[in-house]
């Protein structure tokens, strides 16, 4: 009574040949992308996708051949993940990054840039003015291991000479550069982080960063090096500053979102923030790259207090227009 | 009685089946893929072979920086090594992981060894800026604490050291307590591991049937004795191929349908015959919307609904 076929047999010997077809294709464009392809098999292989995708429909209706169903769900993925696959150009990739989606991701965290800011200056200026009525508050602010000497009791031409290092002692600053680089970009992925812990800690850590912030400044204020060390500080601080609050406020912007999502799910607000955040941070690192090269190498090797001063400036402007001018719309160019 | 004797090569999962590793993922043309959710002993092992590469890539810079140092003699060059594992590092590893998950592949070396590969979870295709967020999430779970602890001595105390164990470790675990084995960079991300592995498409075991069925011919009772599920667990019997199963199985089969047809056709033959014309007949039940899921669905329904 057995027929010498199945239906699913014939079924699976029409259609074999186009499976693995695209196998084959499939096997191919895998090692070199698309550009292995013939123009022909290129036009071929989403016909042949969807054939392999209405195929597992029908095979999961009618056979029972789980070899063959499996099969057919192994090869349809494989064929969307190529399909759908990320595929894109690198560098058009990057610089579609620097063009649009860095700036367009920072301009979308101004709310959260503002409070950020607000919160490292309320530091600064809590700090400074605690230290400027009682030096002992400094300790309190600063960790030692940072302050390399900067300390209350240091002398005028102590805290001075910290400030112009010895223009001949460069070696070691790529050391100091690298060391630089990787201290403020775990500060910055800290204030990225801890946003999603409902807000607090980012907000915490930014005020802390203002803390230890003032109470440099008003060590030196007190010497009356307010000059000198804004130029040592700013060299490199607006780009840095900048980063660290960008940081904090993508951190922000994540843990607005979890706490208030609003219409969303919790899990997608979440997930759009952290999108938007994670761009933010991919060139907050960049920038801490910069502020580490500028504070290493820039500020040892350029002592005239102006000089530092131009250099801050020109960065501020950088910066500024860079993300905030306002654009064509499209963003493209 | 009978299902403790039976043999179990592989766990009888039905294709229709969602078990739970497995996930609904529909395509845009509407197809559910059933994608597999990548096991988190996987990634693990995924994440080891990349953490090596990696480091094997920082020795051997470290290598040549040293070789340099004693070639040129110029000691300057030994400072080259502490930017190539402070920066170098750093800045390796995340190029290294958005690198290879930005390509065609969608994945590290080390995940596609364990064929594992990154896919957005909507269904659409994987963007770069959430392969970014999943990857400095990455910073955060596990290499920023992991740099307390190398940094310890050099003004980071035992109680950062401890935060960041503590940190770390509910990090590792969040995977397990959802369905898709998320880490926080995933979630995130809207991004997810799947395990896409590379199957051959096998013989049909039905074929070798239609050249041994002669002579060989089954009662509907007797095809009515099992469902898809035991269907299935004969096809891996039938591929396994493993003599002394398919012995105890043929026995057991012919005990159960009281098969008195003739004694002398191999085990193999009488199991090829007998799963083509079960497949058969539980394949024209599907033609007529009748899917029997295993020997206890009443196969009663059926006879009332074929008359």
């Amino acid at each position: 009574m057995a027929e010498l076929q199945l239906k699913s047999q014939r079924f699976r010997d029409e259609r074999e040949e186009d499976w693995r077809r695209l196998e084959r294709l499939l096997e191919r464009a895998r090692g070199g992308g698309l550009k292995k392809l013939k123009p022909r098999e290129l036009l071929e292989l989403p016909i042949l996708y969807r054939q392999a995708l209405s195929s597992l429909s029908v095979a999961r209706a009618i056979s029972l051949d789980r070899g063959l169903v499996e099969y057919l769900e192994s090869l349809c993925a494989r064929a969307y993940f190529f399909v759908y696959g990320a595929r894109a150009n690198p560098w058009s990739r990057i610089a579609g990054f620097f063009r649009h989606d860095w700036p367009a991701a920072v301009r979308g965290v101004w709310r959260e840039t503002l409070v950020a800011a607000l919160l490292m200056a309320a530091g600064a200026v809590l700090a400074f003015a605690l230290v400027m009525r009682e030096p002992g508050w400094f300790y309190a602010f600063v960790d030692p291991a940072l302050a390399q000497g900067r300390e209350p009791g240091a002398s005028r031409e102590a805290l001075m000479a910290t400030l112009h290092g010895n223009p001949d002692g460069h070696r070691g600053l790529e050391v100091l550069a690298a060391f630089l680089f990787t201290h403020n970009a775990q500060i910055a992925v800290f204030a990225f982080a801890f946003g999603f812990a409902f807000c607090l800690l980012t907000a915490g850590l930014l005020v802390v960063n203002g803390l230890t912030l003032g109470a440099f400044l008003a060590l030196f204020a007190q010497h009356d090096l307010s000059f000198p060390a804004s130029g040592w500080l700013l060299i490199h601080g607006v780009t840095e500053l900048f980063a660290v609050t960008l940081a904090g406020a993508a951190g922000l912007s994540i843990g607005w979102a979890v706490t208030f999502p609003g219409a969303r799910r919790r899990i997608d607000a979440a997930m759009h923030a952290g999108r938007r955040g994670a761009v933010v941070m991919a060139g907050v690192v960049l920038m801490l790259f910069f502020a580490a090269l500028l504070e290493g190498f820039g500020r040892q090797l350029i002592q005239p207090d102006l000089a530092r001063y131009a250099v801050a400036l020109a960065t501020a402007v950088l910066w500024g227009t860079y993300f905030y001018l306002p654009r064509r719309a499209g963003g493209g160019a | 009685m009978i299902r403790r004797r039976k043999p179990r090569p592989a766990p009888p999962t039905p294709a229709g089946d969602l078990s739970d590793a497995r996930r609904n993922f529909v395509t845009p043309e509407g197809v559910d893929l059933k994608l597999q959710v990548g096991a988190y002993v996987d990634r693990m092992l995924a994440l080891a072979i990349d953490l090596m590469i990696l480091a094997g890539c920082l020795v051997v810079l470290t290598l040549l920086a040293f070789a340099a140092a004693a070639g040129t003699k110029n000691p300057s060059l030994l400072s080259v090594v502490v930017v190539i594992w402070l920066l170098g590092s750093f800045v390796l590893r995340l190029g290294y992981f958005i690198g290879f998950e930005l390509s065609d592949a969608g994945a590290t070396p080390g995940k596609r060894a364990m064929k594992l590969r990154v896919i957005s979870r909507d269904g659409r295709r994987l963007t770069a800026d959430a392969v970014f967020a999943r990857n400095a999430l990455r910073e955060l779970e596990v290499f920023l604490p992991a740099s307390f602890l190398l940094a310890r001595g050099v003004g980071v105390d035992a109680g950062l050291i401890l935060l960041g164990m503590i940190w770390t470790g509910v990090f590792i675990v969040f995977p397990l307590f959802n369905r898709d084995r998320l880490r926080l960079g995933d979630l995130a991300a809207g991004a997810m591991v799947v395990k896409a592995p590379k199957l051959k498409l096998l013989k049909d075991v039905a074929e070798n049937a239609s050249s041994t069925l002669s002579g060989l011919a089954f009662t509907e009772t007797q095809l009515d004795a099992y469902g898809i599920k035991e269907l299935q667990v004969l096809e891996d019997v039938l591929r396994g191929d493993d003599r002394r199963t398919l012995a105890a199985v043929a026995a057991q089969i012919r005990t159960k349908i009281a098969w008195e047809g003739p004694s002398d056709v191999s085990d193999r033959s009488f199991l090829s015959a007998y799963y083509a014309a079960l497949r058969g007949r539980l394949e024209t039940g599907l033609l007529f919307g009748r899917r029997r899921a295993d020997k206890h669905d009443a196969p009663a329904a059926r006879a009332q609904a074929n008359t």
